[in-house]
């Protein structure tokens, strides 16, 4: 007899499919169950993917950090709105966005006890941010600041202690702008004698003003990779919002790029690890946190391959070269002169990114 | 009804079933999805045309299709430009025994990443890029010129990208046409130059239009390029769905601009949509 199923292409196709479905079923779920075993899964920015970083953590706690990189907290927060409760454990985001993740319901309290709070920079512990109805859930692992980047060969650093710099014609065409809306403007708030957490709808227009001037002198406005290349390769000479994140990563190549902390201030960014009140592996996450904030951990994230940083614990592993390239010890000094990113509702967010966008749009 | 009649007439479905299938998974779906998210609110969960409105009143956003537009429309032309005289050198000049080697050639740079290119791209037009050093250095210019990060560089690596794609396309049209159109032009006293203006080129219009129509598409939704080369001194479209996202997750006004957007795309196809068969008579 001849079994006819064997010649029918529809039957073979449907043979085929499920063996396919069945296969495609038994990976997932020996992928899933092997990641929950031994993983830690953080939605990072690329300072934490720096084997340098991860690898001592995971050879101490025999364990795989899993890390998936964003750009931007609104972007983060919808790769947690896609994936399944537990999924993360831990995420770096902007400080001053931490209400956001803590309004949604996604962190998770962090024990003050068991992190080194008293070691942290106290101008960088961001409490107004940190701190929701009591609870902390964010700490500060690394800042810096958007000031202006320069190479000293080209411009006359005397120059750069004023934001006026900015729109003097002698800098004209040799400037590139940072492509991030809250820092710069927050800039362009100092340049007018605005107090940063202090801008209103009804600064808009003055701050309009003052960025139209920036950007008529401006060659680029581009995003990290292209505004520290533009600085880097000559193609300008000035970095607006701009700071030890471009110039320090850079300084064996090019010791002649700097940063200065303008008269006028400078804005303070800084960026905290939270917990998800929905992790899986809690303890590891914890371990992980801390292991960040330890002296040995905080040095190797403020030298990470990607950008560097100022740590926020005083106590970080740096060797000498390390700290005079972050200019460690004028730390009080700048952190004196400088204001928080703009924190605006999420009306005036908007409106700030559109008064953003017809910047860009300016001839 | 028997048996291998009813198998007879499902087999066809089920061969298409599994296009079907991923059409409906992959874009259908996410296309009602995203026309429902951009009805919402970004921060409340009402529908309105709200996020469209923004679209229309808000002249920098408007800017950014005409930009987009303009761009595209640029690029488009000058790939066309220089991609046809490309393909019919390659088809009627170049001996048969080379043409695949000289079509290899000519379609290299698509073996290269995307996104190195263009960054390649800068390294060649930046202020001391190779073009510049070379006009300066020849003493042609006493100042180097500004040309990356403008226009001109992203539709410099829009051209090197689709001038590629759209030689393929005309030359493949070309490649069909049979000797006998020329003969029986020059049997009817054409000359070459009424040759190719009466016949060969209304015959490769097909190839010339469907390449010009990916141009367009893929052109006027890319991200990268004007990203990398425009130095983001304008904005494009898809880069002011981007600037959505970033910070602020506004996926309901993203996928408003991202509607809008295809809606352009979808009247492109319109316009040009009898050039677009490939069949010939």
């Amino acid at each position: 007899m001849t079994d006819t199923s064997a010649r029918n292409p529809l039957s073979t196709l449907q043979r085929r499919l499920r063996a396919a479905c069945a296969a495609t079923a038994l990976l997932l779920v020996a992928g899933s169950s092997l990641a929950q075993a031994a993983d830690l899964n953080a939605l990072i920015w690329c300072d934490h993917s720096d084997p340098a970083l991860l690898e001592p953590f995971e050879k101490a706690n025999n364990v795989k950090v899993n890390v998936k990189e964003f750009e931007g907290t609104g972007a983060g927060l919808a790769i947690v709105e896609q994936s399944q409760p537990g999924d993360w454990d831990v995420m770096v985001i902007d400080s001053i966005d931490v209400p956001r993740g803590v309004e949604k319901g996604l962190f998770e309290p962090l024990p003050e006890d068991k992190l080194p709070f008293a070691d942290l920079f106290p101008e960088v512990k961001m409490d107004k941010s940190t701190i929701v109805d009591g609870k902390r859930y964010g700490i500060t692992e690394k800042f810096g600041y958007n000031t202006i980047g320069f190479n000293k060969t080209k411009v006359d650093p005397t120059d750069m202690q004023s934001l006026a710099s900015l729109t003097n014609d002698k800098y004209k065409s040799k400037i590139a702008i940072y492509d991030y809306y809250l820092p710069v403007i927050g800039m362009a708030a100092l340049a007018i004698g605005k107090k940063t957490a202090d801008l209103t709808e009804a600064d808009l227009p003055a701050l309009k003003e003052e960025l139209l001037k920036i950007k008529a002198n401006a060659k680029l406005v581009g995003e990290v990779t292209a505004s520290q290349t533009a600085l880097a390769t000559g193609e300008v000479d000035i970095l607006v919002g701009g700071g030890e994140w471009v110039t320090a990563g850079l300084a064996k190549e090019n010791p002649a790029l700097d940063f200065s902390i303008p008269k006028e201030g400078a804005v303070l960014w800084s960026q905290s690890l939270a917990m998800f009140k929905d992790s899986k592996n809690k303890d590891m996450a914890l371990k992980f946190i801390q292991y960040i904030l330890s002296p040995e951990g905080q040095a190797r994230l403020a030298t990470s391959s990607c950008y560097w940083g100022m740590p926020s614990n005083t106590k970080a592993a740096l060797t000498d070269d390390q700290k005079k390239v972050l200019r460690f010890d004028e730390q009080p000094g700048f952190l004196a002169r400088a204001q928080a990113y703009p924190a605006p509702n999420a009306d005036l967010d908007k409106k700030m990114q559109d008064l953003w966008t017809e910047m860009l749009q300016a001839k | 009804m028997n048996s291998s009649t009813r198998e007879g007439r499902a087999l066809p479905w089920a061969l298409v079933t599994p296009a079907l299938g991923w059409t409906l998974l992959f874009f259908v779906l996410p296309f009602v999805a995203m026309g429902l998210s951009s009805l919402r609110g970004s921060g409340d969960s009402s529908f309105s045309l709200a996020n469209y409105s923004q679209f229309f009143a808000n002249p920098a956003y408007w800017q950014a299709m005409v930009n987009s537009l303009e761009v595209t429309a640029i690029v488009t032309v000058v790939s066309v430009l220089l991609a046809y005289p490309f393909a019919w050198i390659l088809a009627e000049q170049v001996p048969e025994r080379w043409q695949r080697a000289a079509l290899m050639l000519a379609v290299l740079p698509f073996w290269t990443s995307y996104v190195v290119r263009s960054y390649s791209w800068l390294l060649v037009l930046s202020q001391n890029g190779v073009i510049n050093r070379a006009l300066v250095g020849s003493g042609l210019l006493s100042e180097p010129l500004q040309l990356a990060n403008t226009r001109f560089a992203t539709v410099t690596g829009f051209v090197h990208f689709f001038v590629m794609l759209l030689t393929l396309t005309i030359f493949a049209n070309l490649k069909q046409l049979s000797p006998s159109y020329r003969k029986a032009a020059a049997d009817l006293g054409a000359g070459p130059a009424r040759t190719f203006w009466h016949v060969i080129l209304p015959l490769t219009l097909p190839g010339i239009m469907v390449g010009a129509f990916l141009t367009f598409v893929l052109c006027i939704g890319d991200y990268i390029t004007p990203q990398i080369l425009g130095g983001n001194n304008e904005l494009v479209m898809p880069q002011l769905v981007m600037m959505q996202i970033g910070r602020r997750g506004d996926f309901p006004l993203a996928s408003a601009l991202s509607i809008i957007l295809m809606a352009v795309v979808t009247v492109a196809y319109l316009a040009c949509a009898r050039w677009l068969k490939i069949e010939r008579t």
